[in-house]
């Protein structure tokens, strides 16, 4: 089969294009431990308000001075629906649905995953700027969808 | 060439199944219009008006009924064409009927408020059984369609043994080969969904469903994708007097879209629990993959450009571009819709990325990547070879030709306006799939207000150019008397004289592999879902 000489240096300089980008997300990924968010643990959705700890969501302190902060997700709100934590406070959010999926997203952050019933979720943030932010559900979870959303108050 | 009255009851079938399609772009451009002024703090939306009831029906419309249509009638168009012989019409009507049927069935029940669930049906989101019973009519029905284009070239290769596949239906049979594996994943999702929603089971497993749904989703993308580069690779270059740039690489292209297309539905799922992070990195390697066979795509239609106008005398970047017949409606069509991919194609790789996808995932700007594609070359391809195929089908001259023109351009511009503001907006944060965004005047929300201004008036040039388009089809049909012959000629290849390599004819060999490397991309995140199943969900109806 006979590929032009500009074909081939047009698919070198396109191969090597996706190489560069791939090898940038690998170093972001392996050296930099930046992965999108994976939860692997389970839970009944059913019995979310029973099952610890959920059964008290909000924002608990670990031994290392860092937070940790539960949130359950249900048609069409938040719970907690406020939450505050101190400027500078390093968060684990984990988020699970107790009825169908929602999204749990905000915005300027780099928090952003789905709430899938059935399974527990997390991502960690950084909260440098003190400020309020919005939580918000961003994927479409009944009539009253755009009513969803929290606030987060960083001091 | 086929006879008269042959040809006329061939372009029956065809005619019902691109103007159900162009019908269905019609009607969602209706309804995606008010859902830009819907989104806006000014305008917003009346009392009456449901948001998300309009939007399941603009998505089903746009993504699954105008463009599975379109391919539907396209491919059988070509192949019917090019594969001349006394033929019966009864898979190709019988198609066309399952097809008409489920998508009825399904707007019925989204008409009604019984199936607000989007276009991705997402479980534990619990619609009507009908409605998934619709869909999965309007699957079925494609295949009948599929069979009817390989029986046809089962019977060219019985009664021209050793001839090469014509390639516009090597490039048709190969793309419904790929459409019937990656259709097989939304199948086994509805073997889910129609029990538990009859209440014969009593939950779903959701992640499980997703997985299934994404193994479908972005092969549906690929799907319109091939259709648009049957037009690229074997109409287009008619318009210019060019050729193909080369058969045995349109054929690579199309075989390569056949392999890559299914293995990289997880790259939807980045930000969703229960899949381990190694196999999201593998679906960002395999997504990167089938941008190869766009980038050969991009050299071709390129080479193909400027070999014509070399022939011509032209020299140059400016000259050939220049040259381009960007009067023709056909060809302005498919060339402006080949400017919108190249923005497309930079934001998909920014999507497929992995960890950059954090930035936009669920986010407007997604609403403005598919907007630009499928809404960008695919169905502005579509709209322009419907003008081709129009006065091939009726016998019956283009009314208004001039118009046609002015539609695409119109396409152009307002699709410019509103991917912009999306992408913009989703930067900024602004959630997609979301009736309003005001968010009690939230701080955050501020910014994206004048973009959602923006997007509804690119909205609002799209609504208007659809409308011009339906003026001058209907306009052909009922007004034109003056007459156009019915022929369709394909374009040549330039390396015609040269043979087409044996591995490159081997469409249903390249078709095991493709279900191998399907697997290969799935048997670890499902059996990851499957080893320890999960709790199930009820389900609920929320709207």
């Amino acid at each position: 089969m006979h590929v032009h000489k500009y074909e081939r240096w047009w698919m070198l300089f396109g191969t090597c294009m996706l190489v560069v980008f791939l090898t940038i997300i690998g170093v972001a990924a392996f050296l930099d431990n930046i992965n999108p968010p994976s939860g692997m643990q389970r839970i009944d959705p059913t019995r979310v308000a029973q099952t610890p700890p959920f059964d008290s969501p909000g924002l608990h302190k670990r031994a290392d001075g860092t937070y940790e902060a539960y949130y359950v997700a249900q048609v069409f709100s938040f719970t907690p629906a406020t939450l505050t934590v101190p400027a500078g406070s390093r968060v684990t959010f984990y988020v699970t649905s107790s009825d169908v999926v929602h999204g749990f997203f905000i915005p300027n952050t780099a928090i952003n995953m789905m709430a899938i019933p059935g399974w527990v979720n997390e991502q960690t943030h950084t909260f440098d700027r003190p400020g309020e932010y919005l939580l918000l559900c961003h994927e479409y979870c009944g009539i009253g969808h755009q009513n969803m959303f929290a606030k987060i108050e960083v001091r | 060439m086929a006879s008269d009255a042959q040809l006329r009851r061939e372009n029956r079938v065809v005619i019902a199944h691109v103007y159900t399609s162009t019908a269905a772009i019609a009607l969602g451009a209706v309804f995606g219009v008010f859902q830009g002024f819907a989104r806006t703090s000014v305008f917003g939306a009346p009392a009456w008006f449901d948001y998300y009831r309009i939007l399941t029906l603009h998505g089903v419309l746009m993504a699954l009924v105008f463009t599975t249509f379109f391919i539907t009638g396209l491919s059988l168009f070509v192949t019917y064409r090019s594969i001349p012989r006394a033929r019966s019409l009864t898979m190709g009507w019988f198609g066309w009927w399952l097809m008409v049927a489920g998508t009825a069935m399904a707007a019925v029940t989204i008409l009604m408020g019984d199936a607000t669930v989007l276009y991705t049906f997402y479980a534990p989101l619990k619609a009507s059984p009908w409605f998934y019973v619709g869909a999965t009519l309007l699957i079925l029905g494609t295949w009948v369609v599929a069979f009817e284009i390989f029986e046809n070239v089962a019977y060219f290769r019985r009664n021209n043994p050793g001839a090469v596949l014509p390639l516009v239906v090597f490039g048709a049979a190969a793309t419904f080969l790929m459409w019937l594996i990656a259709t097989l994943g939304v199948v086994a999702e509805m073997g889910l969904l129609i029990p538990w929603a009859f209440g014969w089971t009593k939950g779903i497993d959701v992640m499980l469903t997703r997985m299934f749904f994404w193994y479908f989703g972005h092969p549906l993308v690929y799907f319109w994708i091939m259709g648009a580069y049957l037009i690229w690779y074997n109409i287009i270059p008619t318009r210019y007097g060019g050729n193909t740039f080369s058969d045995a690489l349109t054929r690579l292209t199309f075989i390569m879209l056949l392999l890559l297309s299914t293995p990289v539905g997880i790259h939807h799922e980045f930000m969703e629990p229960g899949i381990s992070s190694g196999w999201k990195m593998l679906h960002t390697l395999t997504t990167y993959g089938v941008a190869i066979p766009s980038f050969i795509t991009a050299f071709a239609i390129f080479a193909s450009f400027e070999l014509a106008a070399l022939a011509r005398g032209k020299r140059g970047f400016i000259a050939t571009v220049a040259s381009l017949p960007w009067n023709d409606p056909v060809f302005s069509g498919a060339g402006l819709g080949m400017i919108l991919f190249i923005i497309g194609g930079f934001g998909g790789l920014v999507n497929a990325s992995y960890s950059m996808d954090t930035l936009v995932h669920n986010t407007i700007w997604i609403v403005g990547h598919f907007h630009v594609t499928v809404g960008g070359p695919v169905a502005l391809s579509f709209l322009g070879a419907a003008y081709w195929m129009i006065p091939r089908l009726t016998g019956r001259a283009l009314w208004k030709p001039e118009w046609a023109l002015f539609q695409t351009r119109l396409w152009f511009f307002g699709m410019l306006i509103m991917s912009f503001s999306m992408h913009f907006a989703g930067l900024l944060g602004a959630p997609r799939r979301t009736a309003e965004v005001g968010y009690m005047g939230a701080a955050a929300a501020q910014a994206w207000q004048p973009l959602m201004l923006l997007a509804a008036a690119g909205g609002f040039f799209l609504f208007a150019s659809i409308i011009t388009f339906a003026i001058v089809a209907i306009g052909t049909l009922v007004q034109n008397e003056k007459t156009e012959p019915m022929d369709a000629v394909f374009a040549t290849p330039a390396d015609a004289a040269a043979p087409t390599p044996g591995f490159l004819q081997h469409l249903y060999r390249w078709g095991a592999v493709a279900i191998v490397l399907a697997v290969l991309a799935y048997v670890g995140p499902l059996g990851e879902l499957l080893r320890h199943p999960g709790y199930l969900a009820p389900g609920m109806r929320t709207w």
